[in-house]
């Protein structure tokens, strides 16, 4: 029964009202977003990382983490009723919830998204809470090589998994790596690469980076969007799931949240894929694959059960390794080292009372989430009316005043601002910057157990490959590596397909499944 | 958007598992009447040299720093390291410049993400002087009335709403310390 004594503290944690209330807070807000197509789930955090300063670290990533997960609820709402996806795990969705709200069963649509989004939700918290102690007892033995080769195979996994083209998001994780450089190193006490600015000499922060480039790079880069206007959504009808429906989703729903919670565990795994692994899996085990694209009830089911399942789970590898497993947990991370909480292996017996404390608030906020999706979706889809010309200059401004609240300094809405406008360049060239902020909270772990590593090897790199764990990361790196580029090879010699920089190598969900 | 695409594509309507890329493609712009044209070669150059100029940098101030060795590694391996990594890539990406078709070009529209990052700049220029009251009211009525066209009086009113709501948000109850005139 020890072992279950924090897990019920936990239950405290969240029931404490302030919790609560953070709680409910991120997955409106995160439903909120999620039906706004536009900012996603990452810039949504990094612009309200300010805000979080002042509240505890549990309090904190309880309602990051409501953000997170209460953007793949709303995600589909849009995604049914206007053909419109408002985050990429619901792009799926589209075909046949479309389908669906055409032939007048949106409400029957969105109830099995939002009944398999819980299930996918609830299986993954209870699976991640067997795994996640267990992990990070098994990360205990972890020394320097072993984080090195992690960090290495999470950033580059994630590049990998990102939008852009591969070489563009590897360059983009490597300035991110050389931007956690910038300040005093740790060894030897030199000042890099500051030019001689004091401001720089601890370093650049994580939050204007967080905030310029995912934040402002985006309203900028949508600015020169022409947009259509949003049509009217069509009437819900109050039809939800039926017995024979549920009977006919459960199977993908069951099946939705494995994919969901394994893809999840993975860097650069996340919901996105996982949607599209959990719908191609559903169309290919069907008897009746045309049946898809039309209405199919499971094609709205699996993908939605997935999102939602590997939205929980990613939270294993950042909280069990200390290692974030896509751009959003990159953010989380940031949150949580500005608290002055440094995840991984240790944090479950340091701090139980957080680790138990965000996971046992995902059962609520799904509960939250649930409750919110099938009778108020009606108050989500008004949400759509607001424009895009009002909520830009909100969201500007709560950037830079939300920057410089963080450490009082004018340098850092300067940094916020350049951050910006570097994110909207590097949209404009085809660089995602997802991994380039992931690399940066990465970068200084990476170095400085690069260089322990080094020295306990006496500078012999092999050691590397010696020892078991991290030989088997580094053997994992380098299949991650060569694969593409062999079947880039074999395509190339057969005269496949095109093979620009665009679509080159990047897994298909397909091979996946 | 590529969702349409793929579902028309195929013979018997059944809509094709669109990859990771379609599906963040699709959900970055669904609102968006056409995709914006992609930047030619020249541009795609100019990137390249750019990553390429970026890890020249960085490997020369890496030696200036004492790049070590393996055995005892100084403050400029781990930059070096990483500097050379960038080369290799910005290299890969001028070779393949001719075939790069993700970067798009600078459409008319993008004066006004100009017009948006110097009203930013003002704004950071201008609040350590008179607070954030004045810049921040006329940052928001720049993105109202042109970037966002909105009318006249709505321009006016929201902006003078958003910092009256900031004003009282962030001194008022919060109490933090952002430098305001009144």
């Amino acid at each position: 029964m020890d072992q279950l004594t924090p897990v019920l503290q936990g239950f405290a944690v969240v029931l404490e009202p302030q919790n609560l209330l953070y709680c409910l807070v991120g997955v409106v807000v995160g439903m909120l977003i999620g039906v706004l197509p536009g900012l996603g789930p990452a810039a949504t955090i990094a612009v309200l990382l300010p805000l979080t300063i002042g509240l505890e670290p549990v309090t904190s990533v309880i309602m990051l983490a409501g953000i997170f997960y209460g953007a793949q609820y709303g995600g589909t709402i849009t995604s049914v009723l206007l053909r419109l996806p408002g985050e990429a795990s619901s792009v799926v969705t589209v075909f046949d919830g479309y389908a669906m709200a055409c032939q007048g069963r949106a409400g029957k649509a969105l109830g099995i998204a939002a009944i398999g989004s819980f299930v996918g939700g609830t299986v993954s918290i209870v699976a991640l809470s067997f795994v996640a102690p267990v992990v990070a007892s098994f990360a205990l033995d972890f020394g320097p090589p072993e984080y090195t080769a992690l960090a290495l195979l999470g950033i580059l996994l994630v590049a990998t998994v990102s939008g852009g083209g591969r070489v563009k998001a590897l360059a983009a994780a490597c300035v991110g790596l050389l931007l956690a450089t910038v300040g005093r190193d740790g060894f030897t006490g030199a000042q890099r690469f500051t030019f001689g600015d004091l401001n720089l000499a601890d370093g650049i922060d994580f939050v204007p980076i967080a905030m310029g480039l995912f934040g402002l790079g985006e309203i900028l880069h949508a600015l020169e969007e022409r947009h259509r206007r949003v049509q009217a959504p069509p009437t819900l009808t109050r039809v939800w799931p039926d017995r024979a429906d549920m009977r006919q989703a459960s199977g993908a729903i069951g099946r939705g949240s494995v994919i969901g919670f394994v893809l999840g565990i993975l860097p650069g795994g996340g919901a996105v894929l996982s949607s599209l692994a959990a719908y191609a899996l559903e169309k290919r085990r069907s008897k009746t694959p045309e049946r898809f694209g039309k209405g199919a009830i499971e094609g709205v089911a699996a993908p939605e059960t997935a999102n939602n399942a590997a939205a929980t789970s990613s939270f294993i590898p950042l909280l069990t390794l200390g290692i974030p497993a896509n751009a959003t947990m990159a953010v989380i991370f940031g949150a949580l080292l500005v608290q002055g909480v440094t995840p991984g292996p240790r944090l479950v017996d340091e701090d139980p009372e957080l680790f138990w404390g965000v996971i046992n608030s995902m059962y609520v906020g799904n509960i939250l989430l649930l409750i919110m999706s099938i009778p108020m979706v009606g108050i989500f889809v008004r949400v759509l009316q607001v424009r895009g010309a009002i909520l830009a200059p909100i969201t500007v401004m709560v950037t830079l005043v939300g920057v410089y609240t963080v450490r009082s300094s004018v340098f850092d809405i300067g940094l916020v601002v350049a951050f910006g406008v570097l994110g909207y360049l590097m949209k404009k060239a085809g660089f995602d910057p997802g991994p380039l902020v992931l690399a940066f909270v990465l970068g200084s772990l990476l170095e400085s157990n690069l260089r322990r590593s080094l020295l306990l090897f006496d500078g012999d790199p092999t050691g590397f490959l010696t020892r078991p764990i991290s030989g088997v990361l580094f053997a994992a790196f380098a299949v991650v590596v060569l694969l593409p580029l062999t079947t880039r090879l074999l395509r190339g010699r057969r005269g496949g397909p095109r093979d620009d920089d665009r679509s080159g190598g990047r897994p298909d969900t397909k091979e996946l499944v | 958007m590529g969702t349409e695409r793929d579902a028309g594509d195929h013979p018997s309507d059944v809509p094709e598992t669109p990859t990771v890329q379609e599906a963040l493609d699709a959900a970055d712009a669904p609102l968006d009447e056409e995709p914006p044209p992609p930047a030619g070669t020249v541009a795609n150059l100019v990137v390249a040299v750019l990553v390429t100029g970026l890890g020249v940098a960085t490997v020369v101030s890496s030696l200036a720093l004492g790049i070590g060795s393996a055995r005892e590694p100084g403050a400029g391996t781990w930059p070096f390291a990483l500097g050379l990594v960038v080369v290799v890539f910005g290299l890969a990406l001028v070779a393949g410049a001719r075939r790069t078709a993700d970067a798009e070009r600078f459409p008319r529209e993008a004066l006004g993400v100009v017009a948006g990052i110097g009203t930013m700049v003002a704004f950071t220029a201008l609040i350590g002087r008179i607070g954030f009251e004045i810049p921040g009211a006329l940052l928001c009525f720049v993105w109202l009335r042109w970037l966002g066209g909105e009318g006249w009086r709505t321009s006016v009113l929201v902006s003078l709403g958003i910092v009256a709501a900031f004003y009282a948000v962030f001194v008022g109850a919060l109490g933090v310390g952002v430098p305001h005139l009144f």
